[in-house]
């Protein structure tokens, strides 16, 4: 299978410049410097490269809203977002720890074409680990002078999982307490201190090195239709072997559990969670789903981040549903009511009925509140409040009557 | 003004300016959007999420305080999906609220009691424990915190954000268990720090004040202005005659701003709201004449005894708590009847203070202003005491003043160089027993009147109480004299 960022992964020291570098590293950024940024960011709208954080968004046409400098003026600003937290979700780590100059590349390629001087590399707090290797990496390149006139700025998150939402992170980034702002403005208008700001996910810039080497049709062919190129699972949970597989987009579910060797001792299927926690989970009968951001729409769930999770037929649906709410209560930035008291009140229900107390019509209010909240609040966080408790409850109704009596 | 635009609003077409709020362009036409967070002086965090509308094409429910009118806008506030999702926003805001409302000042003026009878009215589901926070948090010297009441719609801290710039509140935590407190180190005692209980939507800061003093469907509000400075801050007075023996028999309960953008805009500064403990204390209610020995008079007679003392060598002090009616009349008989020359009614020392670019003025009265307008000019008050020493005055005439804290422990032994002295106003003040005679008058809360503030822009009160005994306003009293004088009296 074609692979774009985990290529070289058998390189012990790709990690380091001259290893990277022999394998053609930074090739790609002296090419984007010869050519117009014009022309840079239609390859990367031809190359249909989609938002690889979870969002999905098409990147050309993201980077194609900053405003020119001759209508805006003034400093305008790359975000790697590295603030990789939900559940289920490592490829960042992977992707930094093995490949930094990699991603170094890709920032310095968007940055010329952003017109960025000062880039930000925003990495959650608890990689200490690839903190420490992207600063050597930036050391490193900035030695070999491939920086130019670009700085590249690392900041840490203090461990909150909303900051992974880029307008949350932009708000960290100022200092401020880490609550979604509510677009419009869009970042690329508006972002960090008021001024236009590309944020990226560190898997997307990864892509951008081949995407200039090749051109962005070779890169849209990889993929399916409108995905372009490839995309990293982290697999997890009821597998043979968990770790991180790159893909093209549109590879089936299927496919791409048999690379992690299918469900572990052989038992049977419950449910797959496909982008990270707070996706609603797959079935048995969608493992025929191809895997790119419309078609697992178009099945009610989301291709996220890739954080997939795999649950074997021992899984109590109730207690994956427990657990994720209270994750998200945990992690509820408590801006918006409903997310704030929903997240909590439904992680309530769910340790109750957990605890044996359930009472009639507690499934149904799970249900009934999970619609109020998804929808009426400020961000996706909330969103998936509601979204767990319905999609677990829809799809495993039987789990839920064995504890909740009566209905 | 920008471009006005056509929209509709529950199928009605309506018309706004292009670029204006949803909730306010609703307002408008006597639509009321519930909401929390949205304050149109504070702007709209939309955190609430009790706004929330259906526009037509947008593939979710909307906030109507973030949606701006624009041509061909459909937007619908009273669809069943609208109701639904403000009663289930309402429902998540009361999952962890106390439900105190028995032993709630806030009980009667309460935004989730409101709207529970307004949009709620659903049977509660909540089977879990309430969370508990923080009590009866003494926040600062007026204000009173109860965290578990809060519904975090961030209106206080963006208060001490975005107003005084003082950042006493913020909020603390995250998710379920985040809370509003006090920050660290410093406490709620900013010059507006009241207005932080008005902008509460629930019961979380109440006034240490008011607190347990008086329910408030008892109070009687009546549209005043605030007296504490020449700002003449439009305020709403909340009196309790309905149930005497609430509020410690107090009379007023508590003084609000009212919304003039062209004077105070939303707010009203802590001097003048927490100003009005004395307004009851040592009220005088008789005519009385103290010397020889302590004689009741009627108005009639006293007017009689008195019109032959008051010449053109008298003094008047006076100060601007005087209305604009009070001025007038005050002219017609002191200076175009009695040609008096001495006036004293500039600001000394007992009437100034701090000002601020906020509110706060440095002259502690509403209507200098007044007075000037009519071409009166004050002498100072050391001139006045150098005449006194000197005997030259016969005749000093005190309104509404307290010399005490004008001249200090001077004052009583000046006041002694008059033959005749007269005390006339609603207070006795610290000397109220050194004058010859004793006119009651009406405090401003017991009349209808104006105000003239700084700017020069004129402001009604209006009567909220009956007058104490004989009471009369200070204007009736000049009248009553230029009448014992023989003179026409000037129309009030």
């Amino acid at each position: 299978m074609t692979k774009i960022l985990t290529k070289h992964f058998d390189e012990p020291k790709l990690h380091e410049l001259e290893t990277y570098r022999r394998l053609g590293g930074y090739e790609s950024l002296k090419k984007a410097l010869g050519m117009e940024r014009k022309a840079l960011q239609e390859e990367v709208v031809k190359s249909n490269l989609r938002g690889l954080g979870g969002a999905g968004f098409p990147v050309g046409f993201k980077w194609s809203t900053v405003p020119p400098e001759d209508k805006v003026p003034g400093p305008r600003y790359v975000v790697v977002n590295c603030d990789e937290s939900e559940p289920g979700c490592f490829k960042d780590r992977v992707l930094v720890t093995r490949a930094p100059h990699q991603l170094l590349e890709g920032l310095l390629i968007a940055s010329y074409v952003i017109g960025s001087k000062d880039s930000f590399i925003f990495i959650r707090g608890e990689y200490q680990n690839q903190y420490d290797i992207l600063e050597k990496a930036i050391a490193e390149a900035k030695g070999a002078g491939l920086l130019g006139d670009v700085n590249i700025h690392l900041m840490r998150g203090a461990g909150a999982y909303i900051s992974g939402l880029d307008t949350a992170l932009l708000e960290t980034m100022e200092g401020k307490k880490a609550w979604p702002r509510q677009p419009p403005p869009f970042p690329t208008v508006a972002g960090l201190m008021g001024k236009p700001t590309v944020v990226n996910n560190v898997e997307t810039l990864s892509m951008l090195p081949f995407i200039v080497r090749e051109g962005g049709e070779a890169f849209a062919k990889i993929g399916s239709a409108k995905n372009g190129g490839t995309v990293l699972f982290s697999i997890s949970g009821h597998v043979e072997k968990e770790g991180v597989y790159e893909v093209p987009m549109g590879t089936k579910l299927r496919d791409v559990l048999a690379l992690a060797g299918g469900v572990k001792g052989g038992k049977k299927l419950k449910a797959v969670i496909p982008g990270g926690t707070s996706m609603p989970p797959l079935l048995e009968k969608d493992l025929d789903i191809a895997l790119d951001f419309d078609a697992i729409k178009a099945a009610g769930t989301m291709l996220g981040a890739g954080g997939m999770i795999v649950l074997d037929e021992s899984v109590d649906a109730v207690e994956v549903a427990h657990n994720i709410e209270r994750f998200l209560a945990h992690e509820s930035c408590g801006q918006c009511t409903p997310c704030r008291e929903g997240s909590n009140w439904s992680e309530r229900i769910l340790e109750r009925v957990l605890e044996g107390h359930g009472q009639a019509g507690d499934t149904e209010n799970l249900a009934r509140v999970g619609e109020n909240i998804t929808g009426k609040v400020i961000c996706a966080l909330g969103d998936t409040v509601g979204m767990v408790t319905r999609a677990w409850i829809g799809k495993f109704p039987d789990d839920f009557k064995k504890r909740v009596p009566h209905g | 003004m920008g471009k006005t635009v056509k929209y509709k609003l529950n199928g009605v077409e309506r018309e706004a300016e292009e670029g204006q709020l949803v909730i306010e362009a609703a307002k408008d036409v006597g639509v009321e959007i519930p909401h929390y967070c949205y304050h149109k002086a504070l702007g709209n965090p939309g955190n609430c999420r009790m706004c929330i509308v259906e526009v037509a094409g947008a593939p979710k429910p909307q906030v109507s305080c973030r949606t701006s009118v624009r041509e061909g806008l459909d937007v619908k506030t009273d669809s069943d999906l609208v109701k639904r999702a403000q009663a289930s926003a309402l429902e998540l805001h009361l999952v962890n609220h106390p439900l105190d409302c028995p032993v709630c000042d806030q009980s009667g003026e309460c935004g989730l009691q409101d709207y529970y009878m307004k949009i709620g009215q659903y049977q509660s589901a909540v089977r879990e424990d309430k969370e508990h926070k923080g009590k009866r948090i003494v926040a600062g010297p007026h204000v009173m915190l109860d965290q578990e009441r809060c519904v975090l719609c961030t209106r206080c801290t963006r208060f001490v954000d975005n107003v005084t710039k003082t950042h006493e509140l913020g909020i603390f935590g995250m998710g379920h268990t985040e809370k509003i407190e006090v920050t660290p180190g410093m406490t709620l005692d900013n010059a507006y720090s009241g207005n932080v209980v008005d902008i509460c939507p629930v019961g979380a800061l109440t006034d240490r004040d008011f607190r347990y003093k008086v329910r408030v469907w008892y109070l009687d509000k009546t549209d005043s202005i605030c007296p504490g400075c020449s700002r003449g801050c439009n305020i709403s007075v909340h009196t309790n005659t309905a149930r005497p023996w609430h509020n410690d028999g107090k009379r007023v309960a508590r003084l609000k701003p009212r919304v003039n953008m062209d004077v105070n805009g939303h707010w009203m500064c802590d001097d003048g709201r927490y100003g009005f403990g004395s307004l009851d204390t040592d009220r005088l209610g008789k005519v009385v004449k103290l010397r020889p020995q302590k004689t009741e008079m009627s108005w009639f007679d006293v007017a009689s005894e008195l019109a032959p003392l008051l010449r053109k060598d008298a003094a008047i002090v006076a100060s601007g708590m005087l209305s604009n009616e009070d001025w007038a009349a005050y002219k017609a008989l002191f200076v175009d009847t009695l040609s008096v020359k001495n006036h004293y009614f500039a600001a000394a020392p007992d009437q100034l203070g701090p000002e601020d670019a906020l509110l706060r003025k440095t002259e502690k009265v509403p209507n200098l202003k007044g007075a000037e307008s009519l071409g009166l000019t004050s002498g100072s008050f050391d001139d006045l005491a150098k005449s006194l020493e000197a005997g030259k005055i016969k005749t000093l005439y005190v309104i509404e003043r307290d010399l005490s804290k004008v001249w200090g422990d001077r004052a009583a032994s000046l006041l002694a160089k008059a033959q005749t002295t007269i005390l006339q106003g609603p207070n006795k003040y610290a000397l109220g027993d050194s004058f010859t005679y004793r006119l009651p008058a009406t405090a401003y809360v017991e009349e209808d009147g104006h105000f003239t503030n700084f700017e020069g822009k004129v402001g009604a009160y209006k009567q909220a109480l009956s007058p104490i005994g004989d009471a009369r306003p200070d204007w009736a009293v000049f009248a009553l004299l230029q009448k014992a004088l023989g003179a026409k009296a000037v129309a009030a």
